[in-house]
């Protein structure tokens, strides 16, 4: 073999070690930190990971938001109109979080409690955060003859 | 009448980019002069009819002409006249229709600022932007027109109120100006490739095209990150949100087309790497344009945006990149590069940040479309932690801002490995003691060092490099700006590096319940929530806390407030700021927490001004580069026979 095309044989090689060897790499940081999403009737299902960080998703029950008065501890209960989860959280609430609304909560699950270290909800007051839409699309198809869903 | 004027001229602008595409390319293909000389004049006709458009809908703005449907839907007889103007690219039927027009005023620009390129070649670039052109002007009447027409309701429906803001108002036109402005070099390269003349001629005449478009893609995002700052009421500066990586990519990518293009010019080598980026970099725009418009993202930019449409965007995007690529793997075989240059030359320094700009680029490609993908093959939902990004971004950094500093002083084709290791150790040593010292002002932490350091050590070579630049009785004034712009882009980058490092180690957040007279003290500072207050102004109604921060000798009076909108029932966060050179104080209002207590949020942000300070030093140093001597001289030289410039590529 002539020694330039040595040299580019070794440049390749090594560029193909290099890529693989990133692209490993990023694969697995990338499982590391994925934030699955569950529903509340998964969750109670205990389809959901004990301390383990997900995303749940939800309507927020009509008279389930319950503060401790004058601290930032904050209770209330998620619905996907088959099953309910407690989440708890502490700190300031989104500007669009309210009683009603979909809202997608990241957090750890400990026993039956959801313990949220963020709670999203969306900019605009019509819409729906995507999870949330699918998860109740589906409870609303699998039992007909419900009431019907928010759109 | 005015929106039917408004339509006509964008159905008028179609014609024109139809011509503006068919005739030059046809023409350039085949050789007819007449047909590539309809090229200059398409190009100005397009843009022409394109303002007429989009001043259309600003007067249906103005004149609260609620019977166009965008209008009412986004305006409101009680919006302040400033914000009726931005409504106009404040959803997605307007933002496309600017978009559209900065596509037509970068094809103007470049049929005026290309008298020293050869006919044809202006012709192929002016006939790809009208390609383009008409992609966006379809989609935009068939599935988005701004100009519909709905039985006028008595009242609009206001704009978003997140939208209602300084900051928004000129974040999406800057972003779009860089975002658009990839087309240029993208449009020189596949008409480098239809020519068959990949020389170092095409690189020459993009570079200041992919100047300018990269400052505006860097002040935009800039822009949209302290907007995000200061409106959205989280105090952070990036949050790795989807659309935000969708502009962050094409800058990366431009970033690398910047220097990769240098090396093509100068020294003939990369050639088919360059042509590459800067197809990439474009494409990436493309898709930050469909995932920001198409909905498919969870984001807090995905303000009402429509699924349907997003299957177009991405029918086009494929049809962008597979031609290209197509186009790419015809010609790549012509494209050599008969360069050598040794492992230690400015060649391999920017060989070796072209890479790692692109891994870059991959992992916060990953990192989106995962999720993406995931969800589209019906295996669930899920969504990238910021850790991932955070993590890989800081580790990718550290090689990158090494080779930044040290590749500036490294000589073309080859240089002298042991005099340069010679030079770099003092620069060692000093980043080294810059990064404890300052690790001794602020507390421990070793993240700490290592950030002050890679931005002293890019600072200390980057002086270090301008002193080479003086050696034999250069004067100051003797160096080209285009080193200039290199130099200050650099330094940007380490002003940047200093502000994201001790913000995003130092600051302290503190979410706290807080009633009249209670006070809080948070980093020195003692906050004192003094009263809250009912507001009102012209379209929303609020209450606004009265906070006063103060170390003893220096004291300021903050306002955050909550407002609701008239139009809707949503509340807003507004809050109050103290910016400083060093540090930033923060306070936003919560909601009230009974016992007359509020919740407050309260944020101490060492330095995070640096972080914008750094994108605005880098910015300029994009504009300086480009106003170098010899691309003046280029502008103003008159009509070159395309011999000359044929054989000039050659040697240059």
């Amino acid at each position: 073999m002539k020694a330039h095309r040595k040299r580019r044989l070794s440049m390749v090689l090594a560029l193909v070690v290099g890529v693989g060897v990133a692209v490993a790499l990023i694969l697995m940081a990338l499982s590391e930190n994925l934030n699955h999403f569950y529903d509340p009737s998964q969750v109670v299902a205990g389809e959901a990971p004990q301390n383990h960080t997900f995303r749940i998703g939800g309507m927020v029950v009509d008279g389930s938001v319950h503060r401790e008065e004058g601290s930032l501890k904050v209770r209330f209960d998620l619905t996907d109109y088959r099953e309910r989860v407690t989440v708890s959280y502490e700190g300031i609430l989104p500007d669009l979080f309210r009683e009603g609304q979909g809202i997608v909560a990241i957090g750890k699950l400990n026993q039956e409690l959801f313990v949220a270290d963020e709670v999203l909800a969306k900019h605009d007051e019509n819409y729906m955060p995507a999870e949330v839409k699918d998860s109740l699309k589906q409870v609303a198809e699998n039992t007909e003859g419900q009431p019907e869903t928010v759109k | 009448m005015i929106p039917e004027i408004g339509h006509f001229a964008l159905i008028l602008a179609l014609g024109m980019a139809v011509i503006q595409a068919i005739f030059p390319l046809a023409g350039a293909q085949l050789g007819y002069q007449g047909w590539i000389h309809v090229a200059r004049p398409a190009a100005r006709l397009q843009a022409f009819f394109l303002t007429l458009s989009f001043a259309a809908l600003v007067w249906a703005f103005l004149a609260d002409d609620f019977s166009v449907r965008y209008v009412a839907s986004n305006s409101n007889t009680k919006l302040p006249t400033i914000y009726k103007v931005s409504a106009v690219w404040g959803a997605h039927e307007g933002s496309l229709l600017l978009w559209a027009l900065i596509l037509a005023v970068w094809g103007m620009m470049v049929s005026f600022f290309s008298r020293s390129i050869p006919q044809i070649m202006t012709a192929r670039v002016l006939g790809i932007l009208g390609l383009v052109s008409i992609g966006f002007l379809l989609f935009m009447l068939l599935t988005s027109n701004p100009f519909d027409r709905i039985p006028a309701p008595p009242e609009g429906r206001d704009l978003n109120p997140l939208l209602q803001d300084f900051g928004l108002a000129v974040h999406p036109p800057m972003l779009y100006m860089g975002y658009v402005g990839l087309v240029v070099p993208f449009a020189f390269a596949i008409a480098a490739m239809l020519g068959g003349h990949l020389d170092a001629a095409w690189a020459r005449w993009s570079r200041p095209w992919t100047n300018v478009a990269w400052m505006f893609l860097t002040l935009g995002i800039a822009l949209g990150s302290w907007w995000a700052y200061y409106e959205l009421g989280w105090g952070g500066w990036w949050f790795w949100d989807p659309v935000e990586n969708a502009s962050f990519m094409p800058w990366l990518v431009a970033t690398a087309l910047m220097h990769s293009l240098a090396v093509t010019e100068k020294r003939g080598a990369f050639k088919a790497w360059t042509v590459l980026l800067a197809i990439f970099a474009f494409s990436l725009s493309l898709l930050g344009t469909f995932l920001v418009r198409s909905g498919v993202l969870t984001s807090v930019h995905a303000f009402a945006s429509d699924p349907e449409r997003g299957v177009f965007i991405l029918g086009f995007l494929a049809f962008v990149i597979g031609s290209s690529l197509t186009l790419f793997a015809i010609r790549g075989n012509q494209i050599r590069s008969f360069v050598h240059f040794s492992l230690v030359s400015r060649e391999s320094g920017l060989l070796f940040n072209n890479i790692l700009l692109v891994v870059i680029t991959l992992v916060v490609l990953m990192g989106t479309i995962y999720p993406i993908l995931h969800n589209a093959m019906g295996w669930g939902n899920l969504s990238v932690g910021k850790p991932y990004f955070d993590f890989f971004f800081a580790l990718l950094s550290v090689p990158l801002l090494l080779a930044l500093g040290a590749g500036a002083l490294l000589r073309w084709k080859k240089d002298d490995g042991a005099a340069l290791v010679k030079r770099l150790v003092p620069a060692l040593i000093a980043s080294l003691i810059a990064g404890v010292l300052v690790m001794l002002w602020f507390g421990y932490s070793l993240g700490a060092i290592l950030g002050i350091a890679l931005a002293v050590w890019v600072i200390w070579l980057s002086v270090m490099a301008v002193r080479d630049q003086l050696r034999g009785n250069r004067k100051l004034t003797s160096i080209p700006r285009g080193f200039w712009g290199m130099i200050l882009g650099h330094l940007g980058v380490a002003v940047f590096t200093i502000g994201v490092t001790l913000t995003s180690i130092y600051s302290v957040e503190k979410d706290v319940g807080l009633g009249a007279g209670d006070s809080y003290e948070l980093s020195g500072y003692t906050f004192t929530f003094n009263d809250i207050r009912e507001i009102e102004g012209p379209n929303y109604r609020g209450t606004r806390g009265i906070v006063t921060a103060s170390d003893g000798n220096y004291s300021v009076t903050l306002y955050p407030e909550k407002r609701t909108y008239f139009s809707s029932t949503m509340p807003m966060t507004e809050a109050g700021i103290d910016a400083g050179f060093t540090r930033d104080l923060f306070v936003a209002l919560g909601e009230p927490l009974g016992n007359g207590k509020w919740a407050v949020r309260l944020y101490h942000k060492p330095f995070i001004r640096w972080i914008w300070l750094g994108t605005l030093i880098m910015g300029f140093g994009g504009v300086l580069a480009v106003t170098d001597k010899r691309y003046l001289r280029m502008a103003r030289r008159k009509k070159v026979p395309a011999a000359a410039v044929a054989s000039r590529g050659a040697t240059a």
